[in-house]
């Protein structure tokens, strides 16, 4: 064996590796759940296409002055007819020929119904005659970048960071206390900071498959943009799950058992994934709470992931963000080093 | 000038120490009990020391004490001439221990576990050496989940020795294993006595330190009661043999047994009841026996029970605490 894999740090440190891999419900959390979680909002929000809304005309004449307009797909049909497609919802609306005049029937609750009116009554009265006061030309945004799901992949990537960061040690290290493991690890020559340190080393091998895996998805299928630089953006995972790695750290310095310690870390975790913008904007809070909102590492570090990914920002403009979270990071490393309970 | 020689002493070896452990006036508190009272102890070198007692009696917390896990209250430990306060670094990488019940990752094959361990050692058996001492050849590449309960054992017994250590603690090695995997682990620890190794064990198996151990210090309410081979401990009774019986006559109970016939008898060495058995220890059981008979047939009682045995260490203790090992 070579002089490195000898080396207290690389053993433990490959053996954090093997325990998490070879945990199946581990590695459904940290690689499946994301993805499904964006495919399912991607399906959800997804930007369908502008349908043409189902209109129905007692003549053809009426028929063709409405299909002249492309938000509109209108079939001919008797009153009775008309009154029985309206009710199942075949249709939204339908224009009834009189002998002075088109009436409009139609449902004024519901939303489709009324913009198949305003499209309606514009098309046939500009078959009838009626001339544009003022010229007017649309242009339409389809843009990458602007939609839902742009939104909310870097949200994702800040709850899955937030989520695998905290369990990932959190559990490990109060099972290996409930197991008196380690105490066991302290009755032997391990340097103690190495047994730590191997956590976070670890941790930082996952992020990388599970950042790629998680974005590669988000490009492939969604073609989610990546605006602002690739390292820096490699840079902001690393400082964010080495903040929640802390933070883990810290949930877990006391815990006796696993029960406190997923109490501990739903108590910490709760506030962040309502309050930090995963699924939508955070400055949506009353501005009363907003300091606090903005004070928790993950309303920062999806900030940053955003700015990054949809903005193109670089890290010299989020200060406030990198900061926050390197203040996260080290105030609860430091706790948890001098509160850490061994046996 | 020349130094005098200081030949007359006693030479220590060339380490500068005699004894691998020494403890002096130990105590331990636990919020309102009193675990280890002002406790003494030392072990020689190369000798294996077996702490005999019931459960509570306050053998882990003394082992747990020696192993520097935990800080006495008072009183000193001294391993390998060395102290945790100023040598915990280099007393870590020379002694080996096992604890009472530690789980090591149910997930990690026996050789990822061993090779784990011997990375925080500076100097050690190979992994394979260890492998083949704790005889898991078959199990290497089994997860540790899979183990039976003798085999996780001597897992946890491999740990401990692949430091190679001078001082080899083991906490209740035995506990909870079935007779075979017992056996099993008591040739293993012979083997380890064999290499000179300084071996202190807790048990509150009898049968174990009487066949493990060179000498024996029996445990109670935190202070060893009384200590030497398992020879010289069961000696002390006065005779190698127990006699136990119980009786029916008019009355029953201990009250209606005059003793001091008994007691005159040549060769009986002391007497005791235990709700309603009688226990005397004899030297000469076949001589002393009929007199026995005799005495109580004297006195009109009729035996509802009778069986003798060789006295063990559980009798010492018996005898010394008037209650059984195993009385939790």
């Amino acid at each position: 064996m070579s002089k490195l894999q000898e080396s207290s740090l690389y053993q433990l440190t490959v053996v954090r590796f093997r325990l998490i891999l070879r945990e199946p419900e581990a590695i459904f959390w940290i690689f499946i759940f994301p993805i499904l979680l964006a495919v399912g909002l991607g399906i959800a929000f997804r930007n369908r296409p502008a349908d043409a809304l189902q209109v129905g005309a007692t003549t053809t004449q009426l028929t063709r002055a409405l299909a002249s307009d492309n938000g509109l797909a209108a079939t001919t049909m008797d009153e009775a007819a008309g009154a029985k497609a309206l009710a199942t919802g075949e249709i939204l609306l339908l224009a009834i020929q009189r002998r002075h005049s088109v009436v409009y029937k139609y449902d004024d609750t519901n939303p489709d119904s009324r913009t198949a009116l305003l499209l309606a009554d514009r098309a046939i009265q500009v078959a009838a005659g009626r001339p544009e006061a003022v010229h007017t030309a649309n242009e339409l945004v389809h843009e990458k970048g602007s939609r839902y799901i742009d939104f909310v992949v870097p949200g994702l990537l800040g709850m899955n960071l937030m989520g695998s960061a905290i369990w990932g040690l959190g559990f490990a290290i109060v099972e290996a206390r409930q197991k008196k493991l380690l105490k066991r690890m302290v009755a032997s020559p391990m340097p103690r900071w190495q047994y730590l340190t191997s956590f976070l080393l670890s941790r930082l091998a996952m992020l990388v498959i599970e950042v790629a895996a998680f974005l590669g998805f988000a490009r492939l299928v969604f073609g989610v943009p990546f605006r602002g630089s690739l390292l820096e953006l490699g840079l902001l995972c690393v400082l964010t799950s080495l903040a929640f790695s802390a933070l883990g750290l810290l949930v877990s310095s006391r815990a006796r058992t696993m029960e406190a310690a997923s109490g501990l870390m739903n108590l910490v975790m709760l506030p962040m994934w309502i309050l930090s913008g995963v699924f939508f904007s955070a400055s949506r809070f009353p501005a009363m709470i907003q300091p606090i909102v903005r004070a928790l590492p993950l309303t920062a570090a999806i900030d940053a992931i955003r700015g990054n990914m949809l903005q193109g920002m670089g890290l010299g403009q989020m200060g406030a963000q990198v900061g926050l979270l390197l203040v996260w990071l080290v105030v609860p490393f430091t706790i948890s080093l001098r509160i850490f309970r061994w046996r | 000038m020349t130094q005098p020689q200081t030949a007359t002493q006693v030479v220590p070896n060339r380490d500068g120490w005699t004894s691998s452990l020494v403890l002096r006036g130990v105590r331990k508190t636990f919020v309102d009990v009193v675990a280890v009272d002002r406790l003494d102890l030392e072990v020689a070198r190369g000798e294996c020391f077996g702490l005999l007692g019931p459960n509570g009696a306050g053998k882990t917390t003394t082992i747990e004490i020696c192993e520097g896990l935990t800080v006495p209250d008072a009183g000193s430990v001294e391993l390998l001439g060395l102290n945790w306060q100023s040598a915990t670094n280099e007393l870590r990488q020379r002694i080996g221990i096992q604890l009472q019940e530690t789980q090591f990752p149910d997930k990690l094959t026996v050789e990822e576990t061993l090779r784990l361990f011997r990375s925080f050692y500076r100097h050690g058996i190979s992994v394979e050496e260890s492998i083949q001492t704790a005889q898991l050849e078959e199990k290497r590449r089994s997860r540790v989940g899979g183990l039976s309960g003798g085999q996780k054992q001597r897992l946890a017994m491999a740990c401990a020795l692949v430091g190679d250590p001078e001082l080899l603690f083991l906490d209740e090695p035995t506990t909870g294993l079935d007779p075979q995997a017992r056996r099993h682990l008591w040739d293993l620890v012979d083997r380890l006595k064999q290499t000179g190794r300084t071996i202190i064990l807790t048990t509150h198996y009898m049968e174990e330190a009487e066949r493990l151990c060179d000498r024996v210090g029996i445990m109670d309410h935190g202070q060893i009661i009384a200590s030497g081979t398992p020879q010289q401990l069961i000696s002390s009774l006065g005779g190698e043999h127990i006699v136990e019986f119980a009786v029916t006559g008019h009355m029953t109970g201990g009250s209606a047994v005059n003793t001091v016939p008994l007691m005159s008898i040549p060769g009986v060495k002391s007497h005791r009841v235990d709700a309603g058995l009688h226990q005397l220890s004899v030297t000469e059981l076949h001589s002393v026996v009929p007199y026995i008979f005799a005495a109580l047939a004297e006195q009109g009682l009729h035996l509802s029970e009778f069986r003798t045995h060789s006295a063990t260490l559980e009798d010492v203790f018996v005898g010394l605490t008037g209650r059984n090992l195993r009385d939790e």
